[in-house]
């Protein structure tokens, strides 16, 4: 048994190295073997296998976190908050611009020739279904979010924005309205909400996960580099990145996954304990949070024993199906020509208002682009690693053009219907005199505006059901990438690690919600986005060297 | 008795597997039978290989070194997993009836604690195929 193939090749095209795949790709000449660097042992029993210096730096600095929080509650809001303020006012053009510059590289890179570069090599074929990976790419990406916002974001916007604008003494605005607002004007003001809340929910966030994704695609199934986000700084720092500087970047990459996790969580759980308070009057406080984060993550750590096939994906699968008649339900009985109209006239609003929206520089509307669209993007910044790392790995075999648009445009436009149906109605409810859903807080603005419609029992059970699934799914998938990442991008490292890192992420929620609540969250996830945004356009450059150097089939 | 001979092989892990290949090899010679070794892998690159077309060869390259010398050249299978990790029990029963075999040796670990809650390979193999399962468990010095 001495002899491995590595070591007695009985063709030279098996030697070490790398064998080239039929023309398949290019990849990457080094001698680092993915897990050389892990520390594996079975302490009780328990088989571990880790990337030492990663694993131990992230897990001791977050649990610390999740004790020190809750213990020292006002110490640590008042913390978070300054890191929230002051990014939000110092950094928002940083975020801004960075931004666009992700949707711009997504937009030219569909229409260039590097758009033919097959993901895996020119012969790769999908692993997975496009139904299911469209579910799972979705269900990742958006989920809890779109129950959150799908309602109260439009209505805040018209809101504001038919309030008009208003000065404070120092001569800044201190009204919370998207660019110029449009006092007193109903077709004004749906026009703007809509604008701006499809602005924070279309072409930008899925540019900034197809980017990660992208990347992170290329240089592990072309380029041949483990599944971690180390290995997009290879173009830059070439070996060093098997050094600290790519251990720096995975930890970070683990922080942000964790907080921007923890925020969607959170989030999860109060809309879904104030839609369970709402239907069946069970009370919404601290308990009864701690109670439902604590069952969810139990039924995610279900799912993590299950695995991608049977957890993950069957539930992505669910959830899509659940989301799609909840839609429909909303479409037809809802006002229905008023949505269909306003499909058009939204997409069109949001496309003559996004470069207004986007603009980094000279913006008058402080409040609504720190406090709305920083949030945004920083969130999903945080979320990137998470979700473009599970989007990477379900999307080999798809070409670069076949997967930014998959990835940009068709989620985007799904998140225009989503908001056009839910935003169109809940705008329409209050025009017409009803003002219980504005009034709600914004967790239970959803319920409000479905409790106007028929069935309202019924589609609100079904709300929650959705919000339930979208954290099991988001804990499920959270936990497999922080754990390949963990484990130096191995993805075959040993069950119990996973678990570990679910049960993690429910602690985490837990520690934020009763540290600070939601305030808490958002500065945490904030604060996680802001280092990452420097790794993303490092991506940038990266997926561009990249694609340079991959073989392009010919036309067909 | 036995016409065919399943082994799992992990090439990540061939020092643990030593023991199950000589068992393995020894009955082939023995029942005259052919091998078919068969390895789980992965599309994400991994310590063993950077794409599945590699993995491919290198478990060839390991098949043919493997060769019982009873006049019967073993094959190789490879399964692509999405996760190997929860999908290998369904893989290897899968893998038994593609490779028809009446017989399957494979290394496994000794008892523990955890096995209530996550089982080992072998048991939950064995109690899903028709074909006979052989269990190789390191020597107790090990």
């Amino acid at each position: 048994m001495a002899n491995t193939p590595e070591q007695s090749p009985e063709n030279p095209t098996e030697s070490v190295g790398v064998p080239a795949p039929e023309g398949a790709a290019n990849l990457i000449d080094t001698d680092y073997q993915i897990g050389q660097d892990n520390y594996q042992a079975s302490p009780l029993g328990v088989n571990i296998d880790i990337h030492g210096a990663v694993f131990a730096v992230s897990s001791l600095v977050i649990l610390a976190f999740v004790v020190l929080t809750p213990a020292l509650p006002e110490q640590s809001s008042a913390i978070f908050d300054g890191v929230k303020n002051w990014i939000n006012s110092h950094m928002t053009w940083f975020f801004l611009l960075a931004g666009n510059i992700f949707v711009l590289l997504c937009l030219g890179l569909i229409l260039s020739p590097l758009g033919r570069v097959r993901i895996g090599g020119a012969n790769a074929t999908p692993d997975f279904s496009r139904p299911s990976w469209f579910a799972m790419l979705f269900a990742a990406g958006m989920g809890i979010g779109l129950m959150f916002y799908g309602v109260s974001e439009p209505l805040s916007h018209y809101g504001t924005a038919f309030g008009g604008t208003s000065i404070g003494d120092d001569g800044v605005r201190t009204d919370w309205a998207p660019l110029g607002a449009a006092a007193d004007d109903p077709a004004g003001s749906t026009r703007l909400a809509m604008a701006a809340t499809i602005f924070h929910w279309g072409l930008h966030p899925w540019a900034i996960y197809a980017i990660v994704a992208l990347s992170l695609s290329i240089f592990a199934y072309n380029k041949g580099l483990p599944l971690t986000v180390r290995s997009i700084f290879y173009p830059l720092l070439g070996e060093r990145i098997w050094g600290w500087p790519g251990h720096l970047i995975d930890i970070l990459a683990v922080f942000a996954t964790l907080f921007g996790l923890a925020t969607s969580l959170g989030i999860g759980a109060k809309q879904a304990a104030s839609g369970l308070d709402h239907l069946f009057g069970l009370g919404s406080g601290d308990t009864m949070l701690v109670l439902l984060i604590t069952g969810i993550t139990a039924i995610a750590v279900i799912s993590i024993v299950a695995g991608v096939d049977k957890g993950v994906k069957r539930l992505s699968e669910i959830n899509m199906v659940l989301a799609f008649l909840l839609l429909m339900f909303v479409v037809f009985v809802g006002p229905t020509l008023l949505i269909a109209t306003g499909f058009i006239a939204n997409l069109g609003s949001y496309l003559m208002e996004l470069p207004f929206l986007a603009n980094p520089f000279g913006r008058e509307d402080a409040n609504f682009s720190q406090g709305w669209t920083t949030f945004y993007w920083a969130w999903w910044i945080s979320w990137s690693p998470f979700v473009g790392m599970f989007i990477a790995r379900v999307s080999r075999g798809r070409s670069v053009r076949e997967f930014l648009v998959s990835v940009l445009l068709i989620p985007s436009i799904v998140s225009v219907f989503w908001m056009t149906a839910f935003g169109s109605t809940a705008i329409k409810q209050l025009q017409d005199g009803f003002e219980g859903a504005v009034n709600a807080e914004l967790q239970l603005q959803l319920f409000m505006m479905l409790g106007e419609l028929p069935l309202a029992d019924i589609t609100s059970f079904i709300g929650i059901v959705l919000v339930i699934v979208f954290f099991v799914t988001s804990s499920d998938s959270g936990s497999l990438v922080i754990d390949t990442i963990t484990a130096g991008g191995k993805i075959d490292a040993p069950k119990p690690q996973r678990v570990f890192w679910g049960v993690i992420e429910g602690a985490i929620a837990i520690a934020l919600l009763l540290g600070g609540g939601l305030e808490a969250l958002q500065a945490a996830a904030v604060s996680a986005g802001l280092p990452f945004t420097l790794v993303l356009l490092v991506g940038c450059f990266a997926i561009i060297m990249g694609l340079l150097s991959e073989p392009r089939p010919a036309k067909s | 008795m036995f016409n065919r001979i399943m082994v799992p092989v992990d090439l990540a892990h061939l020092n643990a597997l030593e023991k199950s290949l000589t068992v393995a090899a020894d009955l082939a010679r023995h029942y005259e039978a052919a091998l078919c070794y068969v390895g789980v892998t992965t599309s994400q690159p991994s310590a063993v290989a950077r794409t599945p077309e590699e993995y491919e060869q290198k478990l060839r390259a390991f098949a043919h070194e493997h060769a019982p010398d009873n006049g019967h050249e073993p094959t190789a299978r490879v399964y692509n997993s999405h996760d190997p990790v929860t999908d290998l029990d369904d893989i290897l029963v899968q893998a038994i009836e593609d490779a028809d075999a009446d017989l399957v040796v494979m290394a496994t670990h000794l008892p523990k604690h955890l096995d209530a809650i996550m089982p080992a390979n072998g048991s939950k193999i064995a109690a899903h195929t028709g074909a006979s399962v052989f269990l190789v468990r390191p020597d107790a010095a090990e």
